[in-house]
């Protein structure tokens, strides 16, 4: 069992995901996590009034099952198949984080000092997952697309306006932990 | 019954994502670092073996599940919307160390705080729509 509780190898994992892609392609649909955001923007009933919310949003239920199935699989593999030395990062990683004055991973996905439960009673805290969330959703729609979409499943078929995105995701992520991250944390 | 494959797809994609650890903040911290080979080797495996998926596709004209002839759209052409959309989203994927998937992932995995980050990006989905035809592409 130990081969499934460790850390999964980065090739195996990415041959994984890239089938995951080819599956869906497979089944007639394609591979895109960020579209699901507007799957549950509409299903509020907005597109009365907000003409982008005013499509043909059924036809992505498949794509909301896909979700299902990913927090299913999330909760099968954070509590039946993880163990204490996974997410060992570079030491030097978090020789900065500490710096930063965020907590060492030791087996955990994620940090305490932004996910951890004292951040409800953080308001900055709070804010600053509601901002990036906002970020996220706001970017990958204009950008038409996430890592999925852009990333993987765009630069896998050579398409050059997902690569103008990708080159985007990585611009935007250096400033904001280079730049940004020493002013807010 | 037709939804079944699109669960198993989801629970591998989940399953894989978690262990892969691509769903940790740390992970895309350190990826933003360059301290680690993980997610650069994650991304460039994932898509040599779609590169390779596709052209098999293409070359042998592949039908899908239904018997249709598969055709991979192309992205719109564009130029702003890419540059300014991507890099607000790298700020964002930075700063909460998840893209949309894994803010799934994780609030299935039962990390409640994560619900903060889809209500932000439900909210900002929900801006982009409203202010679309306001934004130059």
């Amino acid at each position: 069992m130990n081969f499934l509780t460790q850390t999964w190898h980065w090739s195996i994992s990415g041959f994984l995901i890239g089938m995951v892609m080819l599956c869906l392609i497979y089944f007639g649909k394609n591979f895109g996590m960020s579209t699901n955001l507007r799957t549950l923007c509409s299903l509020t009933g907005i597109g009365k009034r907000v003409s982008f919310f005013n499509w043909d949003w059924k036809s992505q239920r498949w794509n909301l099952v896909v979700v299902a199935g990913a927090m299913v699989g999330g909760y099968v593999a954070v509590h039946f198949l993880s163990n204490a030395t996974n997410v060992s990062i570079n030491p030097f990683t978090i020789l900065k984080l500490q710096k930063l004055g965020i907590d060492a991973p030791n087996g955990k996905l994620i940090p305490d000092a932004i996910f951890g439960s004292d951040i409800f009673y953080s308001p900055k805290k709070i804010f600053l997952l509601v901002f990036g969330g906002f970020l996220i959703g706001f970017g990958s729609r204009y950008a038409g697309g996430c890592t999925s979409g852009h990333a993987i499943s765009g630069l896998s078929n050579f398409q050059f306006p997902s690569l103008k995105a990708v080159i985007g995701f990585f611009i935007g992520g250096l400033i904001m932990v280079n730049f940004i991250f020493p002013l807010i944390f | 019954m037709n939804l079944i494959k699109y669960l198993l797809v989801g629970f591998v994609f989940g399953v894989v994502l978690t262990k892969a650890e691509a769903v940790s903040w740390y992970r895309i911290y350190e990826m933003f670092q360059f301290d680690s080979f993980h997610m650069y080797g994650i991304i460039m495996t994932a898509i040599i073996t779609g590169v390779i998926g596709i052209q098999i596709i293409k070359r042998f004209n592949i039908k899908d599940i239904k018997g249709f002839l598969i055709e991979i759209l192309g992205k719109e052409r564009g130029t702003f919307r890419y540059w300014i959309g991507g890099l607000i989203f790298g700020l964002g994927w930075a700063l909460v160390g998840s893209c949309p998937g894994p803010i799934y992932i994780l609030i299935g995995a039962g990390f409640m705080s994560v619900g903060f980050v889809l209500f932000g990006a439900l909210f900002g989905t929900f801006i982009y729509g409203y202010f679309k035809d306001k934004l130059p592409h």
